[in-house]
């Protein structure tokens, strides 16, 4: 404007406002709907709100996230594929365009999904997302878990949310088995018939149960409807109802950050949900929607035309249920047959039932009840926000690598068959591999994490006690030289001393100091010991007396009170401290 | 700032201190000197600025990746609809790496990642280059409510019990709780009642008792000729050679109107021919047929079907969690989960040299159950 030449007309402008800009078309209507709505329900200041709500940055955060995008995706497609798959075990004759299965006799579910598979334009990318999401929507939601249970999240005041968060890991792996049992293939209808005798073992009740849950023998006509049933309507509700508390809570609870400079108890250090929040996550959830796109155009999941119809006297070799069962497979494979006895003429199947029905359960209980047990054992009553460094919990981290272990052991078993021929050994002598080390591997993993814990720990103490070295070296009176170390802690030394130093609780004195005896109650005993288990050799943070005390040596001026450990000399000034400690 | 205290944990036993950690008086003393028990949490760190803040240039940059990120998720788009229309649903196509592979299948999934990840990666570039990266603070403050929103909660409640008068009335209090803990039971007794029926003794009979053996049914014995499965013809002794492994239902069963797989699942039968010298059990031995022997294919476990049969070794290994029978010893479980032989089932032959059922199996067929031995 100021570069066009000056014309008469111009003057007449000479001390014109400039016209305020009038808001956008876009922006008037944003506002007039917003306005709308704000009228009928005051959402301006909720929604205010939360735009300014502050998350903090981790990339283990993002755990949680795409499990939360994998069971969107998951919903979505759900959804889309409920448009052309038909849950009955009615009998018909494939027609479709898949060659080798024409003129078969199976299902209506089945061959519904063959027409999904082949007959409907995208259908198979729909199907194979669906399959990819809900695997991706279980890994992650597994490694979401460990991200909390290894750095302590679940502490007070989020003990509800872990609670939650374990039944809704369960209820995934049922929406799992659920739904890969519904295209009624030979796998799938093996995986029902597994369950059919799982269930047929339950003491007392087992036959009556298999009867109610297949509306008469195996496998009749209702289990398909009623997975179906199961599958889109009762167990999603539960999952979209849990989730959604399971979010409620991380919103009202404001989100855990790991610790470090600026980062205490009572803040929250981050970026807002706008802008930046809306488009990290916004943005995240097309990337695991576009990698489960991907995934589903390239690699092939679940053929099931591969396997044929259901039929109960057929079965393929190497078979398996996806991986999140694997565990529970794994464990009937491990259980050997002579568990199961008669009593009073009555079968107790003991080589199936806890495997089968017990297990699963029982894995997800003790998960839940988890918290309230360290809370015991710890007495620690207080709200904690900042996370904890796995190796500032040795104990805690140990017991989660031995569950993983077990966990990991029945896994492996139940692909024991694949093995044993991927590897040209006996699947006999594998099989005696996993019911040793089902035992036995889980407390090697416990004490090996636990050492390396403390190691990581007595590395992280040396760091800060060393100190920075200057370079500049300093030569006492006497002839000694030293390099002097810069005692200052550095702000990136701080996540090195931020944690609370720890002890194992102490029994009070079996008598009083009237020498009355006073009986400590069995429990607290319990405690003590299980607090000493968890603390008796915890490593604590550098304080500033020992950083202090540790670099005294060598300074320009002798010790005030010679002590024993300064004769050790100021070569190893670090060492000398450490040595009063192991 | 130091946010931690000294260790306390527990109310009714104290801390030890500070655990084994070094001393003053163990070390060098530089008197109390004013040292903090606990280092000082050093605040956040100064904020560094990203070259889009400082470099107009870098920030073109930036805007030009972000825009061109989101041009690929539109032109995958248009590519999806594209493709959506020109390939055929059955074209198949070779792709190194992957194998034959369903062509639209392979577009479309493709052409929607595209879509997909143009956007994400776009969004997440654009925050991470061009939105502010100050850190933000947010104040926590205590979850839990104040003392008088706690107690005006228990004095409403406690209000509303005596003004409705339940406290005054307890027989209110006593009817209400034993109505709404019934009120459940006829909607649970619905379900639970009328999911199936009962199983009777149908777990414990097969077709080969005589005929369809469901819920109430029960057939009485004849003779039936051990049929191929699939083909459904009857099989001669004499085509068994020794060796061979048939698979076999009884005469009938396919030729039901209904109840097919609910029979199957039950009545399955691996048919084996062994050297009579190789069989182990007089009782095997016996109810075979000049070693030609039959035994249910239903795993003792959970139910799979015993599919694998090893013929050098006589060995059968259910592929669901690797049972194994050895077929000279009456299939007793010689590795793996399950407990129980599979059952056998007494055969002879005809007056036409086909071989028949000479009885049911005399135990329930399949995985175990609490009333299995009643």
């Amino acid at each position: 404007m100021s570069t066009a030449p000056t014309r008469p007309a111009d003057a007449l402008r000479q001390g014109d406002r400039p016209a305020e800009a009038r808001p956008g078309a876009a922006a008037r209507t944003v506002g007039g709907v917003a306005g709308w709505v704000d009228d009928r329900t005051g959402a301006a200041k909720p929604v205010g709100y939360l735009m300014k709500k502050v998350f903090p940055d981790h990339w283990s955060f993002m755990l949680g996230e795409i499990a939360m995008y994998s069971m969107i995706v998951c919903l979505l497609t759900g959804a889309f594929l409920t448009f052309w798959f038909v849950p009955s075990a009615g009998h018909t004759i494939y027609d479709g365009s898949y060659v080798p299965l024409r003129g078969v006799s199976m299902s209506e579910a089945y061959a519904s999904t063959l027409n999904i598979s082949f007959d409907i334009k995208g259908g198979l990318i729909i199907r194979q997302i669906h399959h990819w999401s809900a695997l991706m929507f279980i890994v992650a939601l597994v490694v979401h878990m460990f991200r909390v249970f290894f750095t302590g999240a679940f502490r007070k005041p989020r003990e509800i949310n872990w609670a939650i968060g374990s039944v809704l890991a369960l209820l995934a792996i049922i929406e799992g088995f659920a739904g890969y049992s519904l295209p009624d293939d030979l796998l799938s209808g093996t995986g029902i018939r597994a369950m059919q005798g799982f269930v047929q073992t339950a003491p007392v009740i087992g036959t009556y149960l298999v009867y109610a849950i297949f509306g008469g023998p195996f496998p009749g006509e209702m289990i398909i409807p009623r997975l179906y049933s199961a599958h889109i309507l009762l167990i999603p509700a539960l999952l979209v109802g849990l989730f959604t508390a399971h979010i409620g809570l991380v919103f009202l609870q404001k989100h855990t950050q790991y610790p470090g400079p600026g980062r205490t108890e009572k803040n929250v250090v981050g970026f807002p949900v706008m802008p930046v929040y809306a488009a990290k996550a916004g943005g995240f959830f097309f990337i695991v929607f576009g990698i489960l796109a991907l995934i589903s155009a390239v690699v092939q999941i679940n053929p099931i035309w591969a396997y044929g119809p259901y039929d109960p006297s057929a079965v393929t070799a190497g078979a398996q249920p996806d991986w999140y069962m694997g565990f529970a497979d794994g464990a009937l494979r491990l259980l050997p047959g002579w568990l199961e006895f008669e009593i009073f003429g009555y079968t107790v199947s003991m080589n199936i039932f806890p495997g089968a029905l017990l297990l699963l359960p029982l894995v997800y209980v003790v998960l839940g009840v988890y918290p309230f047990l360290e809370r015991w054992v710890t007495g620690d009553n207080r709200e904690h926000h900042l996370l904890q460094r796995p190796r500032n919990s040795p104990v805690r981290t140990g017991i989660g690598m031995a569950a993983i272990t077990a966990y990991s052991v029945l896994l492996f078993a139940s692909g024991n068959d694949i093995m044993a021929i991927k590897l040209g050994m006996s699947i006999n002598d594998l099989t005696w591999f996993f019911r040793i080390g089902f035992f036995v591997l889980p407390p090697l993993a416990f004490w090996v994490t636990k050492r390396i814990c403390l190691s990581l720990q007595r590395r992280d103490r040396d760091t800060v006690l060393h100190g920075r070295e200057t370079g500049t070296i300093v030569r006492t009176p006497d002839g000694r030289f030293f390099e002097r170390h810069d005692t200052e802690l550095t702000p990136d030394q701080w996540i090195l001393v931020q944690h609370e130093p720890v002890a194992p609780l102490e029994l009070e004195p079996a008598v009083d100091e009237n020498g009355v005896a006073r009986p400590a109650a069995r429990k607290d005993r319990l405690r003590a010991r299980l607090s000493r288990f968890y603390f008796a050799d915890a490593v604590n943070p550098v304080t500033p007396e020992e950083l202090a005390a540790a670099h005294y040596h060598g300074e320009e001026h002798e010790a005030i009170e010679p002590s024993e450990t300064s004769a050790s000399g100021g070569a190893a000034p670090i060492e000398s401290a450490e040595a009063g400690r192991h | 700032m130091n946010e931690q205290d000294t260790p306390t944990h527990g109310s009714e036993v104290g801390p030890t201190g500070h655990g084994t950690a070094v001393r003053l008086d163990e070390g060098h003393i530089i008197g109390d000197g004013g040292i903090p028990e606990r280092f000082s949490n050093p605040g956040l760190p100064v904020h560094v600025p990203r070259a889009a803040d400082l470099d107009h240039d870098a920030a073109r940059r930036a805007e030009k990746q972000v825009t061109t990120l989101f041009g690929i998720s539109i032109l995958g788009t248009l590519l999806f609809i594209v493709l959506y229309f020109l390939i055929d649903v059955e074209e198949t196509i070779y792709v190194p790496g992957i194998g034959v592979t369903s062509a639209s299948n392979l577009a479309l999934g493709v052409t929607l990642a595209l879509a997909l990840l143009g956007i994400g990666f776009g969004a997440i570039h654009w925050a991470k280059t061009l939105m502010p990266d100050h850190e933000m603070v947010e104040e926590r403050h205590p979850l839990r409510a104040t003392d008088e929103s706690r107690d005006r909660v228990v004095n409403e409640m406690r209000e509303g019990g005596n003004s409705s008068q339940l406290t005054r009335r307890p027989f209110l209090k006593y009817t209400l709780g034993g109505a709404l803990g019934l009120f459940a039971v006829p909607l649970v007794l619905q379900v639970a009642g009328s999911l199936g029926p009962m199983p009777q003794k149908s777990l414990s009979l097969t077709f080969w008792h005589g005929g369809p053996s469901g819920p109430g049914q029960e057939p009485e014995f004849r003779p039936l000729r051990l049929m191929r499965d699939p083909e459904n013809t009857p099989v001669r002794a004499d085509e068994v050679t020794v060796g061979s492994v048939y698979h076999i239902l009884p005469e009938g069963l396919l030729d039901l109107e209904e109840g097919v797989l609910e029979e199957k699942a039950k009545a399955a039968v691996l048919l084996v021919r062994l050297q009579e010298d190789e069989i182990q059990s007089e009782k095997q031995l016996d109810w075979g047929y000049q070693g030609i022997v039959a035994y249910s294919k239903i795993c003792t476990h959970v139910g799979c079907p015993v599919g694998l049969y090893e013929q050098v070794t006589h060995h059968l290994l259910c592929p669901c969690h690797q049972s194994t029978f050895d077929v000279t010893r009456d299939c007793e479980v010689i590795f793996g989960p399950a407990k129980r032989p599979l059952p056998q089932l007494k055969i002879t032959v005809d007056d036409e040299g086909y071989l028949v059922s000479e009885q049911p199996f005399a135990e329930a067929v399949g995985p175990s159950y609490w009333e299995r031995g009643q």
